[in-house]
This record gives structure tokens, sequence and C-alpha cells, in this order.
């Protein structure tokens, strides 16, 4: 009762205060001198940044054979457009087609997306509320965790997952006996879910030690278990939080090429992985190239575009990664 | 637990998404029934939270597998439980509140000690055994690494040049950019343009790039060799011409990770207060002064933040690499080479963990930074 009645109202505080905040920057801007000159090196910056995509993007769209012989710069003079590329790339194979990869790829990220968003709320929760011995040690511990580079963990993991695991002779744990089973994403959703945790449970944990201390006790008085607490008070109010970590992540996985190199072969290649094949391989197929790249990048720019907000909010709060 | 994944393997992809999740989701539904039930009193939950302590571990020991030959994990995990009961019981919060914790705690810790400690820890003894790890070889990996041909000495001289030129510039352009648009008219749409990166992948971003910097023989399809010959000169094949082809992979980096300093910095200019710039100009201080003087000092942890980031981003660069030149012509670093010696046949692992082992050298200072930051805060010092 208590988190419904507060929720809508702290949003609503938000959005207000996020339109004066706007306000007063348009205020500001009138105020503002020597703005020309700073608004035009602006602009050159943000053309330079742009260029090399929308290069690339024009080019998905041109010609096999114009793309090959002219620079995609000649196309606004002689426009022929087509969407066969995108077409004919969905469907090349190399070790898969590309269409089936892009499937992989939406099979790796949601559960690697969701699952460490629950184990992380879990222990971000105990970590912010309940009090143990060596609660600043483990949580500087898991801290840490964050910046140790994955590279470090990969190879044992994998061995871990085939081989299994035998201490001073004793074979203790017989692995997973996913080998040669193409269509198995059990031991990619494991990784990415062990990789994120750190990150996760910083950035959940930093949210929910903000939420006022008064509303906990209140809800203790009450006679609320921490379950009660977690399930009615912290998960309602730790949405802005979730979704941030949740954008964060997903973008993350669907980008991520090292994990998806050592975790997955040939069948459940993820896009990534493929297209970093396809550079090799056909490295000057551009129509390929051009095709691909933009249905890897298609599905990052919508989160993007769509959730630009959450996913400021993330960056702002977790600010590593990896 | 290898019998439902192999199970889950053979049905189509799409439908693996609801069924793992499900799967999740009983699980920690379990869990979090438990933790509503452990702290109540009454002997029928006494005996609930003994059985759970008793069996949960010896149950999880069997889902995930043992040896014939290791069955004595089972009892042992049940002891375990067992102990974790008994201090329960005499637990300073009450009945059930460490069990609570567990419930809490366990999926995260367990989950962080088999992916991340555990791995690391196997990854430093391996870089001192020899590659099927039967006996311990000192410092020949690293030896190995580095001996002539293995192209290991170039590659951490050019993971030291990422990592000092990539945060610098992303962050100097970041910051200036973050300036320029502060407050103008179109700040949110000049943002989008320089922050769109952050969401494109490293590989899509080399491949961008690959297609600017192209170099074919006769009509250029590039556009840096099309200026080149615009401006009157030769077409350079950039990507195989060294050291020239590291800069330019650099600049991948720098393109990608610009926006992410300018969105975290703009953040902090945003900060400052009012006042201060007001003041400073009405003291007559010119936009360069105010900037140095009111600017930067107001958001100097900000800036070391990013630049850390950036920095830690930059050691761990391997999608650029493996996308673009896949470390010929001088361009591989550490990262990259690391994989490349796992991929060997036959997999040199010891090579490989000793070039993991210089990677986590490099990013200890940080991390060391980091955790020390960290702690002040908790500390409240």
């Amino acid at each position: 009762m208590i988190a419904t009645d507060i929720d809508p109202r702290s949003a609503k505080r938000v959005e207000k205060d996020q339109r004066r905040a706007e306000s007063a920057a348009f205020n500001a801007s009138k105020k503002r001198l020597s703005s020309k000159g700073a608004t035009i090196a602006a602009i050159v910056i943000a053309v330079i940044w742009t260029i090399p995509t929308f290069g690339l993007f024009v080019t998905s769209f041109r010609q096999p054979a114009d793309i090959n012989t002219s620079g995609w710069w000649t196309f606004f003079a002689h426009p022929d457009l087509t969407i066969s590329n995108y077409t004919n790339t969905l469907n090349f194979t190399d070790t898969i087609t590309v269409g089936q990869s892009f499937m992989n790829s939406l099979v790796i990220v949601i559960p690697a997306t969701l699952i460490p968003i629950a184990i992380a709320l879990l222990a971000a929760y105990a970590f912010a509320w309940i009090d143990f011995r060596g609660k600043n040690i483990l949580f500087i511990g898991v801290f840490s965790l964050q910046v140790v580079p994955i590279q470090v963990a990969l190879v044992p993991l994998l061995s871990l997952f085939s081989n299994g695991l035998t201490i001073g002779g004793w074979a203790v744990f017989p692995g997973l006996n996913l080998n040669g089973l193409d269509g198995s994403f059990a031991r990619i959703w494991l990784a990415h879910t062990m990789f994120a945790l750190p990150l996760a449970i910083f950035l959940l944990h930093n949210f929910i030690s903000a939420l006022p201390n008064d509303i906990m006790e209140a809800a203790r008085i009450d006679g609320a278990s921490h379950g009660q607490i977690f399930f009615r008070i912290v998960l309602p109010l730790a949405r802005p939080a979730i979704a941030s970590f949740a954008i964060l992540q997903f973008l993350w996985v669907w980008n991520d090429l090292l994990v998806a190199t050592i975790f997955t072969a040939g069948g459940n290649f993820p896009i990534t992985k493929l297209l970093t094949d396809l550079a090799g391989t056909y490295g000057q197929s551009w129509y390929l190239l051009s095709a691909g790249s933009f249905l890897a990048i298609i599905v990052p720019l919508i989160v993007f575009f769509s959730l630009q907000r959450f996913f400021v909010r993330g960056l702002l709060a977790g600010a590593t990664k990896g | 637990m290898s019998a439902f994944f192999q199970w889950l393997a053979t049905i189509p992809p799409l439908a693996q998404i609801p069924i793992i999740l499900v799967a999740f989701g009983v699980v920690v539904g379990l869990i979090l029934f438990f933790i509503e039930l452990a702290p109540r009193s009454g002997r029928g939950y006494s005996i609930m939270r003994l059985v759970v302590a008793v069996a949960v571990p010896a149950i999880l020991v069997l889902v995930l597998g043992v040896y014939n030959d290791a069955v004595w994990l089972v009892p042992l995990a049940a002891v375990l439980g067992a102990g974790l009961y008994l201090l329960d019981r005499r637990a300073r919060e009450g009945k059930g509140s460490l069990l609570q914790l567990v419930g809490f705690m366990a999926p995260a810790v367990l989950l962080l000690a088999i992916g991340l400690l555990y791995p690391t820890i196997q990854t430093i003894i391996a870089a001192f055994l020899s590659n099927d790890g039967s006996k311990f070889v000192g410092f020949d990996n690293f030896a190995y690494v580095f001996a002539g041909g293995n192209g290991g000495f170039i590659a951490l001289i050019n993971q030291i040049v990422w990592v000092l030129i990539t945060p610098v510039i992303a962050t100097a352009i970041g910051l200036a950019y973050a300036v320029f648009i502060d407050k103008s008219r179109g700040e949110k749409v000049l943002k989008v343009f320089v922050f769109m990166p952050v969401a494109i992948s490293f590989v899509g971003a080399s491949i961008i790039f690959k297609f600017f910097y192209d170099y074919q023989q006769g009509a250029q399809i590039g556009l840096l060799n099309q200026i080149v010959v615009w401006f009157g000169g030769q077409p350079v094949n950039w990507l195989q011409t060294s050291p020239l082809n590291d800069a330019l992979l650099i600049i991948i980096l720098i393109w990608s990770q610009t926006g992410f300093a300018m969105v975290l910095l703009s953040a902090a200019i945003k900060g400052i207060p009012d006042e201060q710039m007001e003041a400073a100009e009405l003291d007559g201080a010119s936009a360069w002064e105010r900037f140095w003087n009111v600017t930067v000092p107001g958001i100097r942890p900000t800036i070391i933040v990013t630049w850390i980031t950036i920095a830690i981003a930059s050691l761990k660069v391997y999608d650029i690499i493996a996308a673009t030149t896949q470390g010929q012509n001088n361009t591989s670093v550490i990262s990259y080479q690391m994989v490349r010696l796992f991929q060997n046949l036959p997999p040199q692992t010891g090579g490989s963990s000793a070039e993991a082992v210089l990677l986590f050298v490099l990013i200890l200072p940080f991390l060391i930074y980091n955790a020390n930051n960290i702690r002040k805060q908790r500390l409240g010092l």
C-alpha cells in the first residue's frame, strides 16, 4: 500500500523537476553571450562524428556493383536505391545465416539481461538494509570484481563448464556436458549473468540504499518482514534503477563479442560474432558488411532512442562496466 | 542440471527463452517464499528451517551434478547446512534472520565465486604452469609470450599506447563538446549525434571505420582516401601502414567513448552552482578563464572517473582488433593476444593466462584506486 502511494507521486515530482530544469536552461540560453563560435564548433564535431556511420548506412542501400566502383558520396548524384542487400544478407550463410545469428542474439540477450537483475536485486537489498558482520568488506570485494578484466576469467570458466572441476585428484564436478550441442545457450547465459553481477549489485545497491529510511522504519513497525519490504516497497520504488541497469546490460550483451567468442560455437553464434567472421572472410563484400552491420546496430539504436533517459541515468550511476 | 540444459538445447532457440525464464522464476520464487517464512516462530517453522538448511545444500550439490567418487560432497553439504542452522538459532537478530540473509545473498555470492573469483585465481596459477597444467614452469610462459615472433612485446607497447591516448582525447573532446553545447538551443539534439556511438557495438563501429579507411586500386570508396585524393595526394593503405594503423584503430575507440565522456561531464557541469558562474562573469572573467577556474575545478572528480573508466575500457579492447586487422601489421594488443593464444592449436593455455595476468597487473592500480574510494565513501571518511 505504502509503495503504490509513494511511487506515482515521486515520479511526478521528478518530472516536474525536470521541466523546471529545462525551462531554466532555456532562460539561461538567452543570457549566454559568446555562444556562436561554440555552437559552430559543436556542429563541426557532430558532423565529423556522424559521417562514418552515415556513409556505411547509405552504402547499405546501394547496388552491390555500385558500392565497389564508386564512393557512397556519389550516390546523391545518381540515386539508385535497393533493399536487396538486406534480404541477401539475412539469408547469407557462413556457418549459419545472418538471420539465424540475429535470432541467436535475441535468445542470448533476454535471459542474460533478466536473470542477473533478479539475483542482483536480492543481494543489493541485503547489502543496503540488512546489517551483518563483514558487510563492508564483502561489498568492496564485489565492487572490485567489477574492474577485473573478464579476460582473466574466460578460459578457466570455459574449462569448468566443459571439463568440470578436479581438486587434488578428486573429480568433483563433471561439467555441463554441452560440448558440441549447437543449440545450447546455457554457457553464455551463465557467463553473462556472472560477469554482470558486480555492476548490477553496485548500481542497484546505490539506488536501494538511498531510499528513505522512514519508509523502511514505518514498514518494520507495521510488522513487515524483509520479504514483504523487498517485494512491496523496494521492488516498485527501484523500478527506475532496474530499467537503467536493464538497458546497460541489454546493450552490453547484445554488443558483446569477447564472451561470445569463447562461449558460443557455430550454431549459436550471435550476430556480432558472425559479423566479425564475415569481416575477416569477406572483407571487401561491402554490400554484405554494410547491411549486416546495420542489422546488428538497429536493435541497440532502437533501445537507445526509446529509452535514452534511463540509459543516461544508468551510465551516470554506474560509470564502469566490463 | 546438465540434463536440463541438454534437453533445452534440443528445442527451437526462441522457445528456450520462456522456458529458462520460467525455470529461473521458480527458483527465485522458492527463495523468496523461504525468506518470507524463515523468521516466523513456532515449532513447525523451526522444523522447516532445519529441513531447508540441511536439504537445500545437499540437493544443490546433486543438481549441479557430482561424480560417483565424490558423492561424499552431498553429506558434507548437508552437515554444513546443519551447522548454518545451529548458527542461525543463536543469531542476535532472532531465529531465521541468518537464513534469511543467506537466502538474499547466496545466489549472487555463489555465482560470483564460481564465475569470477575462482577463474581469476585459476588463471593466475595457470600462468605459471605448462600448457597441459602438469608442471610448474616459473616465468617460462611470460618468456614465451615476449619471445621474438610471438608479438608479445608489440602488443604490450600498443596496449600502453591505447591506454595513454584514448582516455585523454576522449575526455578532452567530450568535455569540450559538453561545454560548447551547454545551455545552447539545440543541446538535446546535438548530444544525440555524439552519444549515439555509445550504443553501437565495437564490431559495428569497427566495420563502419573499416569502410571509412578503405583502400582500393583506382577509384576510392573509402572517404578518408577520397579526401586525400581530393587534396591531390596518393591513397594510402591505412590499416596496413604501421604505426599509423594503431592511431587509426584508437580513433575508433575514441569515437565510441567520447559520447560517454560527454554525457557524464555534461551532467557534472549542470551541477555547478549558477552563482559561481555569474560571480566569475561579474568579475570580468573571460569564457576561457571561467572554464579553467570555475568549470574544471567544479567537475574534477567526474573528470577523473571518466578518465579511469575509459582507461579501463581501452585496456580491455578486443573487439576492435578482432573485427579489423586481427592483430596483423603490428596492431595487436594484450587482450587480443590472450584470445589468439588460447585459440591456437594446440591451445597455449599458459601463454594465454600469462597475457591475462599482464592485463590484470595493468588494471590493478585502477582497481586499488577505485576500491579505496568506495571504502572511504562507505566508512564516511
